[in-house]
C-alpha cells in the first residue's frame, strides 16, 4: 500500500516538513526534523530504484486524475537515479551541515535554513520525478527560489550580492523556460511530457516549435552553467555558506543537466535535436571551449571554492559532451559522469567546509602547511582531487574512460584529445592546492588550526570513500546509466 | 595451493604489508618485521606459482567488470612472472636495506614511507600479472600515486619541485598519450584482453586501421609509458632521486622504471604482436630513437659528478636497450629486453644500495669526493665492481647475456648501425662507471677519510647479496632464456 504511495512521498514530506520547522522554530527539533526527512527520502529514493529494477517504470497519477489530464509522476531509470544521488547527498551534506552552521549563520536563525534546504530538496526532486513540463517549471522555482535565499546567508556582504546575480541570471533563464513551455502548450494542448512527444511535429511543422525548443535550451543552459551563460555560478559557490555550496554544488546543475536530457531526449527527439538541428555541433563545441577555459580559469584562482567552481563549469561540459554523441555508450558516460561528479565536487567542497571551519579562510595562501596539523582532512583532498583528475580507481576515471572510449568509436579525436588535456589541467589545479598544504611552511592559521571536528570529518570521509568505492564497484553507478541510457535511446541493453 | 590464491596472495600479500605497517606505526620493529615476513611470504608464493607459470600453465583470475564492458583481470605469463620474480625479490633485501638507511639517518615519517612502498608493490605485481590493457593501466597509474610520497619524502622545497617533474612528466603522458592508445586499439580490436601473437594482428582488427596509423599508435604506447624513460620524456627519473636511497634503488631502478619497459614489451609482444612489427616495419623509427637515447644518456651519464645522478641517467640508456629489443620486432630481441629486466634490476639496485651506503658513512654524494673510500669500504666499493661489470655487459656479470641477445637481435633483423650503437655505449659504460671503484681504490690525496668505516651490517649485507646475485645470474641466464622462448612462439 504504502510502496505504491511513495513517487508522491518522496515530495509531500519534505514539502510538508520545511513549514513544520519553521513553526517549531527550535534549533534542535528542527535540526532533528530537517535530518530525519532527508534520510527518508534518501530511503524512498532507494526503495523506487529497488522497485524500478523489479518491475519496471514506473507511472504515478497525482490524485487519480488519468494521464495527460492530471499531472504524472514517472519514476524510470533515469529519474531514479538522479533522485537518488541527489536525495543522497542531500542527507549527507545535512548531518554535516550543523557544525559547519555555526561559523555562518547565527544560532537562532538555523531552523530557517534547514526549512528552506528542505524546499530545495523538494524542488530538485519534484524536477526529477515529474513527467509534466509545467511541473518542472514549478519545481525548478522552488528549488530556485530557495537556492537564492540559501546563498544570501553567507558570512561576507558580497553573499546577498551574489545572491542577487544569481537571482537575475536565474529569473531570465527560468522565463525562458516557462516561454518554451507556453509555446510548447500552445502547439499541442498539452502539458505531460510522453503526450507532447506523440503531438508535437518537429519536421516541417510550424516555426513555434523550433522557437519553443530554443527557449528551452537556453534557458537549461543558464541553469546549467553552460559557457558562456555560466557567469553567475562562480559568485554563487564563493559566497554562499559552505553547506549550501556542497548542496548546490552536487545536485542544482546536474539536476538542471537532467532536465535537459529529458527534454532532448524524452520531449523532442535526438534526431530532431542533432539531425534536424546542429545542435550536437554546438553542444561539442560550447562544451569544449567551456572545459578548456574554465580549467585554465580555475588554475589562476587564489580562492579554493572559486577555483573548484571554475572546475564544476568544466565539469559540465563532460556531461553535455556525452549527451551530445547521441549513443548509448556517450550517453552512458554523460548520465555517470552526474553522479560521479556529485560525489567529487560535494566531498572535495565539504573537504574546504572543514578547512574553513578552522582557518577561517578559504584563501589558499592561508592554507599553507595546514597538511601537518589537519592531516585527515588534507588527505581527504588529495583523494577526492585524485578523482577530479580522474586517476584510475576514482569515480572519475570510470567517467572519463567511458567518454573517451565513446568519442574515440564515434571518430571524435579532437573531443577525446582535448578532453585528455583538460584532465591535466585539473592536475594543475588540485596539485597547487597539494602542495600548498604539505609543503609549504605553515601560515598563522594553519598552525593554530586542529583537525575538523567529527561532526564534520565523518561525512566528508563518507562521501570521499564513495570516490574510492565508486571507482572499482560501478553496479550502482555506470551499469544503472548504461540502463539509463539505453531506455532513453529505446535499445535493449 | 591453487594458481588461482597464489596469484590472490600475490597481490594481497602487499597490501596486507600496508595494513600491518599502518597498524604498528608506534612499534618500529614489529612494523619492520611485518615488512620482511610478508615480502618472505611473497617471494615464496611467487616462486611456487613460477615453477607452475614456467611450465606452461597460463593461470588466471578475472576480477569482474569494472565497467559494462571493461574487465578487471589477471593472467600470468612467463614475462610477467619473471618481473614480479625480481620485484619480489628484491623487495625484501630493499627492506632490511631501508631499515639500515632510514634508521642511520633518522628519517620522519617512515610509518608512511613503509606504507606507500608496500602499495608501490602492489602496483608492480598487479601490472606484471595484468591480464588486459586496462588492468595494466590502472597498476600503472596506481604505482604513479603510490610513490609520489616516496619522492617528496623529505617535504622540501627541492623534493616538492622534484615531485613536480616526476608527476608532471608520467601524468602527462599517461594520460595524453596512453589512454588515448589504450581507447584506441580497442576501438580497433573490440578487446584490451592480451593476445599471443598481438590483439592487432587478431584476424578481425585486420583492414581496421592503416599501417601509418599503427606506427603512430606505436609512438603513442611507447611516449605514453613514460616509465620507460625514453627521450625526450625521461626527465622524470633524474628528478625522483631527490628521493630517499632505498626508494632510488628499488623504485627507480627496479619496480617503477621496469614496469615501463615491461609494459613497452608487453605491447610489443601481446598488443602488436613481433610478426606484425616486423612485417610492417612499424617499429623501425623506434630502434633509432631508442638507439639514440642509450647514447646520449650515456654522454649525459659521463658529465654528471653527483653518483645517484649519474646512476639515473645510466638506468636511462639501459631502460632503452629494452625498449629497443621490443622495437627490434625479433625472438632474440624480445629475450634479451626481458633478460634485461632481471640483470639490469639486480646490477643497478646494487649500484644504488652502494651509493646509499657511501652516503650513509660518509655523507659523500659527489664521485670527485670519493678518492680513497674503497680502502675503507672494501665491501661496498667491491660490489659496485662487480654490478659495474654486470651492467657494462661483462662476464661474469648476468649483464653479458642479456646484451649478448640484443646483439643478436640487432643482427637478426640486419640492423649493423643499430650493433654498433650498442657497441659504443658498451664502452660509454665502462667510462662513466669503472672510475668510481678504481678512484675508490686509489690512496687518498687527503686525511679525510680517516675514522671512517663501512655502513651499517644492514646496509652493506643487502648490497652484497645482490651483488652476488649479479653473478648467479650469468650462470642461470639459459634458464631464464628457456623460460622466456615461449613468449616468442605463437600458435594459434
Amino acid at each position: 500500500m504504502i510502496a505504491e504511495q511513495l513517487p508522491i512521498l518522496l515530495i509531500v514530506i519534505p514539502l510538508i516538513a520545511a513549514p513544520l520547522c519553521v513553526l517549531l522554530g527550535h534549533r534542535r527539533a528542527a535540526y532533528a526534523l530537517a535530518l530525519a526527512v532527508c534520510w527518508v527520502t534518501f530511503g524512498i529514493s532507494v526503495a523506487l530504484l529497488v522497485q524500478v529494477q523489479q518491475s519496471g517504470p514506473i507511472s504515478y497519477e497525482l490524485g487519480g486524475w488519468a494521464v495527460p489530464y492530471g499531472i504524472e509522476y514517472v519514476v524510470d531509470y533515469l529519474s531514479s537515479f538522479v533522485m537518488l544521488f541527489v536525495s543522497g547527498m542531500g542527507a549527507i551534506v545535512m548531518t554535516y551541515a550543523p557544525t559547519s552552521l555555526n561559523r555562518a549563520l547565527l544560532r537562532s536563525k538555523h531552523y530557517l535554513f534547514h526549512a528552506t534546504y528542505l524546499l530545495c530538496l523538494t524542488g530538485l526532486l519534484g524536477m526529477c520525478i515529474t513527467g509534466d513540463l509545467f511541473n518542472v517549471f514549478v519545481f525548478l522555482e522552488i528549488s530556485s527560489l530557495s537556492t537564492y535565499a540559501l546563498v544570501s546567508l553567507g558570512v561576507t556582504r558580497r553573499a546577498p550580492l551574489a545572491a542577487f546575480q544569481y537571482l537575475v541570471m536565474g529569473t531570465i533563464g527560468a522565463t525562458f523556460i516557462l516561454i518554451g513551455i507556453g509555446l510548447l502548450y500552445q502547439m499541442t494542448g498539452t502539458l505531460n511530457m510522453a503526450d507532447i512527444a506523440h503531438r508535437v511535429q518537429t519536421v516541417g511543422g510550424p516555426r513555434t516549435v523550433l522557437v519553443a525548443f530554443a527557449f528551452l535550451t537556453v534557458g537549461l543552459f543558464i541553469k546549467m552553467a553552460v559557457f558562456p551563460l555560466h557567469s553567475w555560478l562562480p559568485n554563487t559557490y564563493t559566497y554562499a555558506p559552505s553547506v549550501v555550496t556542497c548542496f548546490v554544488a552536487a545536485t542544482a546543475a546536474k539536476v538542471s543537466v537532467y532536465a535537459f536530457i529529458r527534454l532532448i531526449y524524452t520531449v523532442f527527439t535526438p534526431d530532431f535535436a542533432f539531425e534536424t538541428l546542429p545542435l550536437d555541433t554546438e553542444l561539442t563545441g560550447l562544451a569544449l571551449i567551456g572545459i578548456i577555459t574554465a580549467s585554465l580559469t580555475a588554475i589562476y584562482q587564489d580562492n579554493v571554492k572559486r577555483l573548484l567552481a571554475y572546475s564544476s563549469i568544466a565539469q559540465i561540459g563532460y556531461m553535455l559532451l556525452g549527451i551530445s554523441m547521441a549513443n548509448v555508450a556517450g550517453l552512458t558516460a554523460g548520465i555517470v559522469h552526474m553522479f560521479n561528479h556529485a560525489l567529487i565536487k560535494g566531498g572535495l567542497f565539504m573537504v574546504v567546509g572543514c578547512f574553513a571551519y578552522r582557518m577561517g579562510s578559504v584563501k589558499l595562501d592561508d592554507w599553507r602547511g595546514a597538511g601537518k596539523t589537519m592531516p585527515y582532512t588534507s588527505f581527504a583532498w588529495v583523494v577526492g582531487g585524485l578523482g577530479l583528475i580522474g586517476v584510475p580507481l576514482t569515480a572519475g576515471f570510470v567517467s572519463k574512460w567511458l567518454l573517451l572510449t565513446a568519442a574515440v568509436e564515434n571518430n571524435q579525436w579532437l573531443v577525446a584529445g582535448l578532453m585528455l588535456v583538460s584532465s591535466l589541467l585539473a592536475l594543475v589545479y588540485v596539485w597547487r592546492v597539494v602542495e600548498t598544504l604539505y609543503f609549504a611552511d605553515p601560515s598563522e592559521q594553519a598552525a593554530a588550526a586542529r583537525e575538523a571536528p567529527r561532526g564534520m570529518l565523518w561525512p566528508t570521509y563518507v562521501v570521499i570513500g564513495a570516490v574510492v568505492v565508486f571507482g572499482v564497484w560501478t553496479e550502482y553507478s555506470a551499469v544503472l546509466a548504461f540502463q539509463a541510457a539505453s531506455d532513453l535511446l529505446e535499445v535493449t541493453p | 595451493m591453487t594458481p588461482l590464491l597464489m596469484i590472490q596472495l600475490s597481490l594481497g600479500l602487499p597490501l596486507l604489508a600496508m595494513l600491518l605497517v599502518g597498524l604498528f606505526g608506534k612499534f618500529p620493529n614489529l612494523r619492520e618485521a611485518g615488512t620482511l615476513a610478508v615480502s618472505s611470504v611473497l617471494f615464496w608464493v611467487n616462486c611456487n606459482l613460477a615453477t607452475r607459470v614456467f611450465s606452461g600453465e597460463r593461470p588466471q583470475w578475472s576480477l569482474g567488470e569494472m565497467m559494462p564492458g571493461f574487465e578487471i583481470g589477471f593472467t600470468v605469463e612467463p614475462l610477467g612472472m619473471l618481473f614480479a620474480l625480481v620485484a619480489s625479490g628484491l623487495w625484501i633485501v630493499t627492506t632490511v636495506y631501508a631499515i639500515g638507511y632510514m634508521r642511520s639517518h633518522d628519517e620522519r615519517n617512515q610509518t608512511r614511507f613503509f606504507a606507500c612502498f608496500a602499495i608501490s608493490i602492489c602496483a608492480a605485481m598487479a601490472a606484471a600479472f595484468a591480464g588486459n590493457l586496462l588492468t595494466l593501466f590502472v597498476a600503472y597509474e596506481l604505482m604513479t600515486i603510490a610513490t609520489y610520497p616516496l619522492v617528496t619524502h623529505h617535504e622540501t622545497e627541492k623534493a616538492k619541485q622534484g615531485g613536480r617533474v616526476y608527476l608532471g612528466i608520467l601524468m602527462s603522458t599517461s594520460v595524453a598519450f596512453l589512454m588515448l592508445a589504450i581507447a584506441w586499439t580497442w576501438s580497433v580490436a573490440d578487446t584490451l584482453e592480451f593476445a599471443d601473437g598481438g590483439i592487432l594482428a587478431l584476424p578481425h582488427s585486420e583492414g581496421k586501421i592503416r599501417e601509418w596509423q599503427l606506427g603512430l599508435l606505436l609512438g603513442l604506447f611507447v611516449f605514453g609509458i613514460g616509465k620507460a624513460a625514453l627521450m625526450p620524456f625521461h626527465r622524470w627519473l633524474p628528478a625522483a632521486m631527490v628521493a630517499p636511497t632505498p626508494v632510488s634503488a628499488l623504485l627507480h631502478a627496479v619496480a617503477v622504471v621496469k614496469v615501463g619497459v615491461f609494459s613497452v614489451l608487453k605491447v610489443a609482444v601481446y598488443v602488436f604482436g613481433i610478426d606484425l612489427m616486423h612485417d610492417t616495419g612499424i617499429s623501425d623509427w623506434l630502434c633509432y630513437v631508442a638507439a639514440a637515447t642509450i647514447l646520449l644518456a650515456s654522454l649525459v651519464a659521463m658529465t654528471k659528478d653527483n653518483l645517484k645522478a649519474r646512476l639515473a641517467y645510466s638506468t636511462v640508456s639501459q631502460l632503452a636497450y629494452i625498449t629497443l629489443g621490443a622495437a627490434l620486432a625479433s625472438a632474440a630481441g624480445v629475450i634479451g629486453g626481458g633478460m634485461h629486466i632481471a640483470m639490469h634490476a639486480m646490477g643497478k639496485i646494487t649500484l644504488f644500495f652502494c651509493a646509499g651506503a657511501i652516503y650513509v658513512a660518509t655523507h659523500k654524494t659527489e664521485i670527485s669526493d670519493m678518492r680513497g673510500l674503497g680502502r675503507v669500504m672494501p665491501f661496498t666499493f667491491g660490489a659496485f665492481l662487480i654490478a659495474s661489470l654486470s651492467i657494462i655487459g661483462l662476464p661474469p656479470g648476468g649483464g653479458a647475456w642479456s646484451k649478448w641477445f640484443l646483439a643478436l637481435g640487432t643482427v637478426e633483423s640486419g640492423q649493423v648501425v643499430l650493433m654498433a650503437a650498442l657497441m659504443i655505449s658498451s664502452l660509454l659504460n665502462i667510462a662513466y662507471l669503472i672510475p668510481i671503484p678504481i678512484r675508490g681504490f686509489l690512496p687518498a690525496t687527503d686525511e679525510s677519510s680517516s675514522g671512517l668505516r663501512e655502513a651499517p651490517l644492514m646496509c652493506v649485507v643487502p648490497l652484497c647479496l645482490t651483488a652476488i646475485g649479479s653473478i648467479v645470474l650469468f650462470f642461470v641466464a639459459p634458464e631464464i632464456f628457456g623460460w622466456l622462448v615461449p613468449i616468442t612462439q605463437v600458435t594459434r
